[in-house]
């Protein structure tokens, strides 16, 4: 049995990544033909750090995943802390509204903001209205409700007498947030963020229907390229995208495996 | 000589339409060691976080220093506070912790250090300043968290069970440091309890409160000897609570016998509560006792036997150094100052009656057990 689950960890590792890992095989290739390995080169790397406009477009894509991850980890923050003063009913029913937005299909999510976009360009007599700010206010959006499902629970395990003794000891409410509550749900802040950020970084459903010509991301500019023959360096980004995300993944499960160690020593000690 | 630092005047707390302090009326000294004390959900914790400025009132005044402080929020009053479980700042070490009041006071750096010094010594963690706080034991959090409030040189500290977490041998080496460190530094402890003993021990005054009401206040020796009611002699130690009927000033009959006491005031013929202390009954022969009763359980307690004794239906604990074998019949003598009558109250016939004896031990075992 133990032996059956092991095997089957491995088989479902394999399924998930073989993928990406056809992918990164295929970014080394010297030949074009993917079902044969040629010889290993890293000249598609070379070509990619060459190819100014795509590089451009990562530009674009990662200026949009930072400044829209900020904002929603800043909001979201604010948010989350509204949200746990909140009492009974309202507190739920808003916490239903907030989550909403993450159910909801991209597709639809895209189509409603651009329809909401178009309606505000024509009243404010803005001709082509899609660009970066609408695609900023657009991942900020999606972004929300990750960062505050992310911080909630870690002001609800919070001791609410922490935010008390700081109050105690001369703190005016705003001090106590920066100087004690801040400190104490910084965890879930950092990984709220890095969540919207990947989210962010790989979005395309939406972005695909909020920006124009002017502000072009690389997922949407990847979508053009499906349709004709996609160019061996693009295998070579999507190789860094993936490990870059692997990274920044790694680095959130460390994050909070070390608060979980942290919360359990606490327990040792009480016990 | 003694002046009065804080004064509640008809408090009143309400949650949800739930009444949770009903009309408190009490006044605190400079210097003073003031204990809430009572079960849980009295009002006792409710009372203190309403002084610290936690929560506003419903209606009525909470003066300090003869000034009106129902709007003063808990970070501009010149009171501290020590958590029931401590609270203490996990990303902050001991020496930050501490100095944490200060800092917020902007207190020159040099100051700080001296007066952070100073409390280390008077609590004993010298030596732990850079520790983090989640690595102390339960006993170190607590003297961090007495620290971190003291140091600001409050005019009143608040404790709210600040020993329930502690383990028993602990508890009273703590309960002998607070009353040393509230006597060094003169300053006006209130502190929030449901251990009788602690009280007795630490307290100048205590407040017994249950339901949201003040049952009494009065001196720890008062209130364990002039009970007002059958909760408050009840709660203070073991009682026999026995119906009575006053027949005139130094004369009360119960168990259908006259019996010479020190109580005096009532109304001649009213119905009154009786209290007898378990330990101050003494055995004699069945035939000399002024009330003869069968023993129908006796426990080992170290100091003495719990023993209960049958007398007509009613059963009495007694606490006696003396063995008696369970069957005998034995009588009792009661001596007038042995004899305490408390007017009718709320309370009457709730409690005082051991024939549930066991039932009733083991209850003590789950509020206990409770606690850790």
């Amino acid at each position: 049995m133990k032996k059956f689950s092991r095997v089957f960890t491995v088989l479902v590792f394999l399924f998930l990544y073989i993928p990406m890992i056809v992918l990164a095989v295929a970014s080394f290739n010297t030949g074009t033909d993917m079902a044969a390995f040629k010889g290993f080169t890293l000249s598609r790397y070379a070509e990619l750090f060459r190819d100014r406009s795509l590089l451009a477009l990562l530009g674009n894509s990662v200026i949009i995943s930072i400044l829209a991850s900020l904002i929603a980890t800043v909001l979201g923050t604010m948010a989350a802390v509204g949200l746990h003063n909140a009492r009974g009913r309202l507190k739920s029913a808003v916490m239903t509204l907030t989550n909403i937005p993450m159910t909801n299909p991209d597709i639809v999510t895209g189509v409603s903001l651009a329809l909401l976009f178009a309606f505000t360009g024509s009243v404010l007599k803005i001709k082509s209205i899609l660009g970066f700010w609408t695609l900023l206010i657009a991942h900020i959006t999606f972004n929300l409700p990750y960062v505050i499902l992310s911080v909630l629970p870690k002001l609800t395990q919070m001791d609410p007498d922490l935010e008390d003794a700081a109050l105690d000891l001369g703190c005016t409410p705003s001090q106590a947030f920066f100087k004690v509550i801040l400190h104490d749900i910084m965890p879930g802040v950092i990984s709220g963020f890095m969540m919207a950020f990947t989210m962010s970084l790989d979005d395309f459903v939406i972005s695909y229907f909020v920006t124009g010509s002017s502000f072009i991301t690389l997922p949407v500019e990847i979508y053009n390229y499906t349709k004709k023959p996609i160019h061996p360096k693009i295998y070579a980004l999507f190789t860094l995208m993936f490990l870059t995300i692997l990274v920044l993944m790694v680095v959130m499960n460390l994050l909070q495996g070390k608060d979980a160690e942290r919360k359990l020593r606490k327990r040792g000690v009480r016990a | 000589m003694a002046k009065e630092l804080i004064r509640l005047t008809n408090l009143t707390m309400e949650f949800d339409g739930e009444k949770i302090l009903d009309n408190i009326n009490l006044y605190i000294n400079d210097h003073e060691f003031l204990t809430l004390l009572g079960p849980s959900g009295c009002g006792k914790t409710t009372t203190l976080r309403i002084i610290g400025g936690f929560l506003t009132p419903t209606s009525g005044d909470v003066l300090f220093d003869g000034q009106r402080i129902n709007a003063v929020p808990a970070y501009q009053r010149k009171i501290n506070t020590v958590f029931q479980r401590y609270a203490l700042f996990p990303h902050l070490d001991v020496y930050d912790n501490i100095a944490f009041g200060l800092r917020i006071a902007k207190l020159p750096e040099l100051e700080i250090d001296q007066r952070v010094e100073d409390m280390l010594d008077i609590v004993s963690l010298r030596g732990f300043e850079n520790r983090k706080v989640t690595q102390l034991s339960g006993g170190q959090q607590q003297r961090v968290a007495i620290a971190r409030a003291l140091v600001n040189r409050p005019k009143v500290l608040l404790l709210d069970e600040p020993l329930g977490a502690l383990d028993l041998r602990l508890r009273k080496d703590m309960q002998n440091e607070l009353k040393r460190i509230q006597q060094a530094m003169g300053i006006t402890f209130i502190y929030v309890t449901h251990d009788q003993e602690e009280a007795l021990s630490m307290s100048d005054t205590i407040v017994v409160m249950d339901k949201g009401q003040i049952q009494q206040i009065g001196r720890p020796e008062d209130i364990y000897n002039e009970p007002k009611n059958a909760f408050v002699a009840d709660f203070i130690g073991e009682s026999n609570i026995l119906d009575g009927v006053m027949i005139e000033d130094y004369c009360v009959e119960f168990f259908g016998r006259k019996f010479q006491c020190v109580d005096k005031g009532f109304s001649p013929k009213e119905p009154v509560d009786v209290v007898i202390r378990p330990e101050d009954i003494d055995f004699v022969e069945a035939d000399q006792g002024h009330l003869c009763g069968t023993v129908t359980s006796i426990t080992f307690k170290g100091m003495q036997y719990d023993i209960i004794v049958d007398f007509k239906g009613f059963k009495w604990l007694i606490q006696t150094t003396d063995y008696q074998p369970v069957g005998k019949r034995v009588g009792i003598r009661l001596n007038p100052e042995d004899i305490h009558v408390m007017k009718k109250s709320a309370y009457s016939g709730l409690f005082g009656d051991y024939s549930s004896y066991s039932a009733e031990y083991d209850e003590i075992a789950e509020d206990t057990a409770d606690e850790e």
